[in-house]
């Protein structure tokens, strides 16, 4: 029997506030234990939480660019269980009345049509703190609560992914929104965007749902791939064995590349959710929703969208420069000073991405301007430089924080050389010093031109016009055939 | 008359005109704790060298001729919930016995910041959970008129020490008529303020949405003066309200024949003391006399104000209670294994009966499947409560009533029957469950010598209503000139 797999999503999206969701204490990662605590976030007797209005801000725009409904009195509740990170024995999160209701993103695989994927839910919650387990003490923990309160978006689809390949496409397009909307670093591996998979299979044609098993720990998007598709055969292999598949939840685990039962639904939680008294409704004149929803900047497919009909790209340039918002800012930013897109797309996406990559250097500290790029672009259109030189006067400019191609080019004496007289006498002198080459050429050996253009170019250390070149040699032998 | 048997009002002039300083009151009040606390019972702690410290620092700002507020040098008490930064507060349970706080309450601070001498952490009912302060883990709290007789509570110790003159005025908090009740039986001014008008942050919780710190003092004026120096909007408490803090005490005068007094028939409820009736409707005569209108009203949902009371007070309590784990601070139990085992040993032997008592009732309102036919159906009929308060206030200025259905019992008499000591707070639950202001003050005493409880009741916000009517009432009586004679020392 052949089998359908259902997949649903829940992600943690940490925002980008600088304070926590419910005091003033910092949200920045990586310091002291236990530094950035206050009475609130770490629960003790007789603090109250205050909502920060930018965790609001924040989540409203989350859902107008997800195609949600904004509810405008959404409800705190209280999540309640114990645990030692957890400050006050409960989390404060949304239950029945989140702040977002019943939107939709529309994802490309590729080889496939579009398909739209329905997000049932976005709510606001506090994160819990952190469990320190010292190497060298057996049976001691500390707890680290520096983020606990530190606010995230939950955001849960529909169960309409149906492979693990739109499962990835689904959470690539989901980031993308986050990170363009400046509301989330979009961080896998420090777990400021993380991911639970709700993974089901069921015979082609049932209505019902399989019983499905919880995916946890994947902290990048080949692992949640590869996790999901591990569990599909998992749970293909239990049926085929006759078996059932129970309701529980799994670890990834990434050494062993494979699912690892965390535990089953026996453990069942009864978090006792309700209103949390301390907090008021939270309400959103329809004014301030309208006022963020005109705030939003483009979006990754809007963007991709315009690309393609403005620049005439490629759709698979168009798609690499809009994946992020700085990237696609620094080609259009080059496009205004150098009015041909497709050259200025072929060296973002070739040179300076290849450079940005190799030195782990985000766009946003590119040391090459958009101007500079431009500037260098305009050269090589002008015939001052070949594009060959150019690669080199690029590398400096990436190395020294050099945006003056110019001054570059007239330091090293790379001027391309335009000259017809001068050229025609390397030529020349390259015909004669290679009489065994000629000889071959003129045999019929086409591939020789090249050779010699190639010869003529190391004399003159690359910075011969190349055209000029070509046309030149091919004047030459023309004029010398026996 | 001593320093310490002199109201607010009194002493506050007396050191404005420099005849007093506010040292001599704070070792007069010390002095006076010493001689009769031992008998009442009513400190956890007393802090004399922060008691005495603030004094000199208060004459110091008195002789500078710096600006002083209604409570500068002059000894307060704080219920032991309030958070005090470095000075224990342990909510007189043993899961917090060695609790000191990080952060002082807002209204610590404000009290701080106004030049108050604060004598110590009063004794309560463990969490503020109870009717008498038996269920302190600490120590038992006796009434000033009757040593054999509760003080009520769960503020009982923030009452017995104003009506025993070991401090001119105190803070407590009144979740069902934790204020009111105690007030009423230990014959002192208990003033429960509108859910929002005093900031709850750092009053440590037991149910959010019905807790509600209030003052314990001498006389209606006194009452004023003390709340208009910790109510107001607090940032740090989002259920706080921006309403404007009037000077109340300027505001007391007020002729009674524009008044129109509503009479609860449902609040002389089937069994309550003779006494307590007479006492409470000769009061009400007086109103008529003055010229008030006097209205019987109905509030059709009282009899189900305990039942909604007890679900969502130990709903919220379950929660709130949650945090004392063992983990981060307070009592964690020596010999447990393993976490589990350490969250349920440390609850269940730093938590009294009636706190483990609630918290399961709590938890049990709140589970799945039951949700909906506990909490939430509590909380509609909360709605219905309200708005019976909304109809009568359409045409009522202030409502009036007995505070408590009977004068204070004896030690002992009730702590076997948790139903009958919830039945005590019958009528100033209502209230909590409202949101509304409401106020407690002596109306006359029993043949046996304890003081009887007048309630008023206004609308969301009119504390000046009640000030006024109270006041009223106050100037034209004595009660609130007696004085217990504690083991043959009177003052
Ligand atoms: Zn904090």
């Amino acid at each position: 029997m052949d089998f359908e797999v259902v997949i649903g999503l829940e992600v943690h999206a940490q925002l980008r506030t600088k304070t926590k969701i419910f005091c003033s204490c910092a949200t920045s990662f990586g310091d002291e234990p236990n530094a950035n605590t206050c009475p609130v976030c770490t629960g003790l007797p007789g603090a109250l939480p205050v909502l920060n209005r930018r965790v609001v801000e924040y989540a409203v725009k989350a859902g107008l660019a997800t195609n949600c409904q904004i509810v405008n009195d959404s409800v705190f509740a209280r999540k309640n269980y114990f645990y030692p990170d957890l400050p006050k024995g409960y989390q404060i999160s949304q239950f029945d009345r989140p702040i977002c209701l019943g939107g939709y993103l529309d994802i490309k695989v590729a080889g496939q049509e579009q398909k739209r994927i329905g997000i049932t839910r976005i709510h606001m919650e506090e994160d819990a703190g952190k469990l320190v387990h010292p190497e060298h003490l057996y049976g001691v923990s500390y707890v680290d609560y520096n983020r606990a309160c530190v606010p995230l978006l939950e955001i849960v689809s529909e169960p309409d992914m149906r492979s693990s390949a739109e499962a990835v496409a689904y959470l690539r397009a989901l980031r993308d929104i986050l990170v363009y909307l400046e509301i989330c670093d979009g961080n896998m591996e420090e777990g400021s965007f993380r991911c639970d998979a709700n993974v089901s299979i069921r015979p082609f044609g049932q209505q019902e749902f399989g019983t499905r098993a919880e995916l946890k720990n994947m902290n990048s998007f080949r692992n949640v791939q590869r996790a999901i598709e591990y569990e599909v055969e998992r749970q293909r292999k239990v049926i085929a064995g006759g078996g059932q598949v129970v309701q529980e939840t799994r670890l990834w685990d990434v050494e062993k590349a494979m699912t690892i039962s965390m535990r089953g639904k026996e453990e069942a939680h009864d978090y006792r959710y309700f209103p949390d008294p301390d907090l008021l409704p939270v309400q959103i004149p329809a004014e301030w929703i309208s006022d963020l929803g005109a705030s939003l900047p483009e979006l990754p497919q809007a963007k991709k969208t315009r690309f393609i009909s403005t620049y005439e790209l490629a759709e698979v340039d168009a798609e690499g420069l809009t994946s992020s918002r700085a990237l696609a800012d620094f080609f259009e930013e080059a496009v205004k000073r150098f009015a041909n897109p497709k050259m200025v797309s072929n060296w973002v996406m070739s040179e300076l991405l290849r450079y940005l990559n190799d030195e782990k250097t985000s766009i946003d500290a590119c040391p090459v301007t958009p101007a500079g790029l431009a500037a260098l672009l305009a050269m090589i259109e002008a015939g001052t430089i070949s594009g060959k030189i150019a690669k080199k006067v690029f590398a400096t400019m990436y190395r020294e924080r050099q945006n003056d191609p110019a001054a570059i080019v007239a330091a090293q004496g790379l001027v391309q050389i335009d000259d017809t007289s001068a050229l025609a006498e390397v030529v020349r002198q390259v015909l004669a010093a290679n009489p065994a080459e000629v000889e071959k050429y003129y045999g019929g050996k086409q591939k020789v031109f090249g050779f010699l253009v190639g010869q003529v170019m190391r004399q003159t250390r690359g910075q011969a016009n190349p055209g000029l070149v070509n046309e030149l040699l091919q004047q030459q032998l023309d004029a010398g055939r026996p | 008359m001593e320093l310490y048997a002199q109201t607010l009002t009194q002493l506050q002039q007396k050191l404005q005109r420099r005849e007093v300083s506010a040292m001599e009151i704070t070792e007069s009040v010390l002095r006076r704790i010493g001689e009769v606390d031992q008998q009442v019972g009513s400190y956890l702690l007393v802090d004399v060298i922060g008691a005495r410290a603030q004094a000199a620092e208060a004459d110091r700002r008195l002789a500078a001729g710096e600006a002083v507020s209604p409570v500068t040098g002059i000894p307060l008490g704080l219920k032991d919930l309030l958070s005090t930064k470095g000075m224990r507060t342990t909510c007189a349970s043993k899961i917090l016995e060695h609790y000191v706080p990080a952060y002082d309450a807002t209204v610590v601070h404000r009290l701080r910041q106004a030049g108050a001498v604060l004598t110590g952490k009063l004794n309560m009912d463990e969490f503020a959970m109870g009717s008498s302060t038996e269920n302190s883990a600490f120590q038992l709290t006796r009434n000033p008129w009757n040593l054999e007789c509760v003080p009520g509570g769960s503020s009982g110790g923030s009452a017995s020490a104003v009506a025993a003159d070991e401090c001119i005025a105190s803070l407590g908090s009144d979740t069902g008529g934790s204020i009111r009740q105690p007030a009423s039986f230990c014959g002192v001014v208990g003033l429960k303020p509108t859910y929002g008008r005093v900031s709850r942050y750092g009053l440590v919780a037991f149910a959010s949405s019905l807790d509600q710190i209030g003052t314990f003092t001498k006389t209606v004026a006194d009452a004023a003066l003390l709340l208009s120096v910790v109510a107001g909007y607090d940032h740090h408490d989002s259920t706080s309200v921006k309403e404007p803090v009037p000077t109340w005490h300027t505001l007391l005068d007020r002729d009674l024949r524009s008044l129109t007094v509503g009479i609860p028939q449902e609040y002389f409820v089937e069994g309550m003391d003779t006494e307590v009736e007479q006492a409470v409707r000769r009061a009400i005569g007086f109103f008529a006399d003055q010229g008030a209108t006097i209205r019987e009203v109905n509030l059709p949902h009282s009899d189900y104000a305990v039942a909604t009371y007890y679900l969502v007070a130990t709903a919220e309590a379950s929660s709130n209670l949650a945090r004392y784990d063992g983990v981060k601070y307070g009592y964690r139990s020596p010999d447990a294994d393993g976490l589990l085992e350490m969250y349920c040993q440390t609850r269940s032997e730093g938590f009294g009966p009636e706190v483990k008592r609630r918290i399961m009732l709590g938890t049990y309102a709140l589970s799945a499947g039951y949700y909906d036919a506990y909490y939430k159906k509590a909380q509609q009929v909360r709605t219905l409560i309200k708005q019976d308060f909304e109809t009568v206030f359409s045409s009522c200025d202030i409502i009036v009533s007995p505070v408590s259905p009977t004068p204070a019992f004896r030690i002992g008499e009730k702590v076997d029957d948790p139903l009958q000591m919830y039945l005590t707070d019958i009528l100033t639950i209502p209230v909590n469950l409202a949101g509304l202001p409401a106020l407690s003050l002596p109306c006359g005493f029993s043949k046996s010598g304890l003081p009887i409880g007048l309630q008023m009741i206004a609308r969301p916000f009119a504390e000046e209503s009640l000030f006024q009517a109270a006041h009223q009432y106050e100037q034209a009586t004595d009660w609130h000139r007696e004085k217990p004679v504690i083991n043959g020392s009177a003052n």
